[in-house]
Parts: structure tokens; C-alpha cells; sequence
């Protein structure tokens, strides 16, 4: 009796899931300016890109950069209202948001994510823009809740700034009013597929305009 | 001990003001010369040394109104106090001297409705930005005031 040996399985190759190289190189080309990098990756990376086929060691590159910086994104530890409970619950055991590669950091030097978990006042609003100041490029922000949307019940009270994206750029909006740990995980979740589309695409958010 | 029958004769005696309201609550309207006057007489004559709280009422055309609750805890009952600034710039005597709580109280009454406390030692903003303009609980503040760059 012949014995077969298994046919081996193949992993399939990183770039499958690339939808069409040459879309992939035209949006490498048009990547928009304003990418808070260091200046010496981006020259290696030219560099390399310009070699005959080097945009697909860039693009793998590129993949691999945004694993590696969707797997390890520090919350900075800040908590303005009753979000925060929820925030905290996220961090708890019970829904571990460790298991995502997420440590929350009491420093905003060390941290790639602001989550914005309560209302924002007029008296806080300089505080929360100099901490976002202080987190290191390439940093994210996440919107928890109804009054860091919009403002939420207090959006017609006379202390309250009408949405946090008046202020910083935000990726996430978490809807809720507080939004339990499901949701803001279910966020998280959303920033991070946001995360490994980062270079590919280049879009980052704006801060809305200040309209009334 | 002192009971509200006997605290509302002590007031009727001094000021000559009948103090309303039923049962243990005092109410007693008085004029803003006689204000600090009260006061003292509130806590030394009729031991409410418990100061509730202070705040104000803005009743538009006629101007502003400062309220403040004390009581006297042993005795159970307390005084409601009441006196209406006059029209102009809001002026009024300071309770801080008589009781100590009343110090934030003020403060967060000037702050929320510019009224000045004569004889308050720190007279700032408690609540809000020390430089935020315009005092938000008064009727005639527009809640939509524009606050750059934040709103």
C-alpha cells in the first residue's frame, strides 16, 4: 500500500489580498503630504520604491508597519465623565482589551490613542488639545460617547464644546450615551482595520468646521 | 432650647418682620442694609450654625435676589433668608465673616450671576474659566454665546 504524503499546504502570500498592483502603486504615488513620518524611512522607502518592482517590497512593507502599529495601540489613560466607567470596564479583565494589544499608559509621550470619553467643556478643551499635542505622530483619536460627538444632552448648555472634532481629529465615533464596553471594543475593533488602511490610503480626518 | 415659636418672635422683635413660611422654615425677607445684620444674628442669637446654602433668583425688571438657607440643627428648624438687590450693579454684604461656608457659595453666586459680595476675602471665579466673559445664569445671557476658539 502506498502511503501519500500530505500535500502541503501553501500559506497563501501577503500580497493576495492586494486588489490590483498597479492601483496599489498609483495610490503609493498620490499619498498625500502632511504623513507625519521620519524623513529617513521615507527616503529608504523611495529609495526602494524606484527599484524595478519595489513598490510591492514597499507595499509589503507598508502592510507589515501597519500591523505592527494596529497591534500596539496605547490608549493614553483619559477620562472626563461617566464614559470613563465604561472605558474602564473596557480595560477590566471581564472584556480585556489587552487581548487587542492595547496597554492603557498613564503618559501621553507613550500613547497612540486619545479615547475621549466624556464631555468636553470650554474649561477643558485647552487641556485635552495640549495632551493630544503631546502624543508622538502617528497618533488616533476615538470619540466615546454622545457629548464628545456633539455634545449630546449639553449641547445647548452654555460650557460645553459642541463635539471634540472641533478640537482634534477624530477616527472612531462611538455612539451611545455612555456606550457600553461592547461598543466602544466594537470601535476599537473599526480603528484598527482603519489603522491597516493607513498608508494605503492616506486619509486621516479633519476637524469639522465650526458652523454654529 | 430655643424653638421656632420662640425664634419667630425673636425675629418679629428685632427687625420687626413677621417670618413667614410653615412650620420649621423661617422665611424672612429683609433689606440689603440689614442683610449682614441677619446673618449674625441668625447664627449667634439663633444658634443656626449650619449654613445650607446661598444662591440668587433673577427676576429680570426687578433686579436680583440672594437667598440663603440656615439652620439650626439641635432645634430643628431653619431660616430662610431673603433680600432683593437693588437696580444697578449688583451689590450685596458678604456672609463670610459670620460663616465660613458661605465663602464658595459666594463665590460660585458671583461667578454664576456677577453679583459682588462686599467683605468677601477672594472674590474670583470658582466654576468657570478665569477669563470667561459674561455671567451664564443670568436671563439676559444668550446660552449660544459664540466662546472662540472652542465653540
Amino acid at each position: 500500500m502506498e502511503i501519500k504524503a500530505p500535500i502541503p499546504q501553501i500559506p497563501p502570500a501577503v500580497w493576495t489580498e492586494f486588489k490590483d498592483l498597479q492601483e496599489w502603486e498609483k495610490l503609493h504615488k498620490e499619498r498625500p503630504t502632511g504623513d507625519k513620518h521620519s524623513a529617513l524611512f521615507e527616503t529608504i522607502e523611495d529609495g526602494v520604491f524606484n527599484f524595478p518592482g519595489g513598490f510591492i517590497v514597499t507595499t509589503v512593507a507598508d502592510a507589515f508597519l501597519n500591523w505592527a502599529r494596529k497591534s500596539s495601540v496605547w490608549p493614553v489613560t483619559f477620562g472626563l465623565a461617566c464614559c470613563a466607567i465604561e472605558m474602564m470596564a473596557t480595560f477590566a479583565s471581564r472584556f480585556d482589551v489587552e487581548r487587542l494589544g492595547m496597554v492603557p499608559f498613564a503618559s501621553p509621550r507613550h500613547s497612540d490613542l486619545m479615547i475621549v470619553s466624556g464631555t468636553v467643556s470650554i474649561k477643558m478643551a485647552p487641556m485635552l488639545e495640549r495632551i493630544y499635542d503631546q502624543m508622538p505622530d502617528p497618533k488616533w483619536a476615538v470619540s466615546m460617547g454622545s457629548c464628545a460627538n456633539s455634545g449630546g444632552p449639553f449641547r445647548h448648555g452654555y460650557h460645553v464644546v459642541k463635539g471634540v472634532d472641533r478640537i482634534i481629529p477624530v477616527d472612531v465615533y462611538v455612539p451611545g450615551c455612555p456606550p457600553p464596553p461592547e461598543s466602544l471594543l466594537y470601535g476599537l475593533l473599526k480603528l484598527q482595520e482603519q489603522i491597516a488602511h493607513f498608508r494605503t490610503t492616506g486619509q486621516r480626518a479633519a476637524p469639522s468646521e465650526k458652523t454654529d | 432650647m430655643l424653638t421656632q415659636a420662640q425664634a419667630r418672635s425673636l425675629i418679629q422683635e428685632r427687625f420687626g418682620i413677621t417670618a413667614t413660611g410653615e412650620g420649621p422654615l423661617l422665611v424672612v425677607d429683609i433689606s440689603p442694609d440689614r442683610w449682614p445684620e441677619l446673618g449674625r444674628f441668625a447664627r449667634e442669637t439663633l444658634g443656626c450654625v449650619y449654613f445650607a446654602f446661598l444662591s440668587a433668583v433673577d427676576w429680570k425688571e426687578q433686579g436680583l435676589e440672594v437667598i440663603a438657607r440656615v439652620e439650626n440643627l439641635e432645634a430643628n428648624f431653619a431660616v430662610f433668608m431673603k433680600v432683593k438687590l437693588g437696580a444697578g450693579e449688583p451689590h450685596c454684604a458678604s456672609l463670610q465673616p459670620v460663616w465660613r461656608g458661605a465663602d464658595w457659595m459666594e463665590r460660585e453666586c458671583y461667578d454664576m450671576f456677577g453679583i459682588r459680595f462686599d467683605g468677601h476675602p477672594d472674590l474670583r471665579r470658582i466654576l468657570l474659566p478665569q477669563d470667561w466673559e459674561g455671567h451664564p445664569l443670568l436671563k439676559s445671557y444668550a446660552v449660544d454665546t459664540p466662546h472662540p476658539p472652542y465653540r
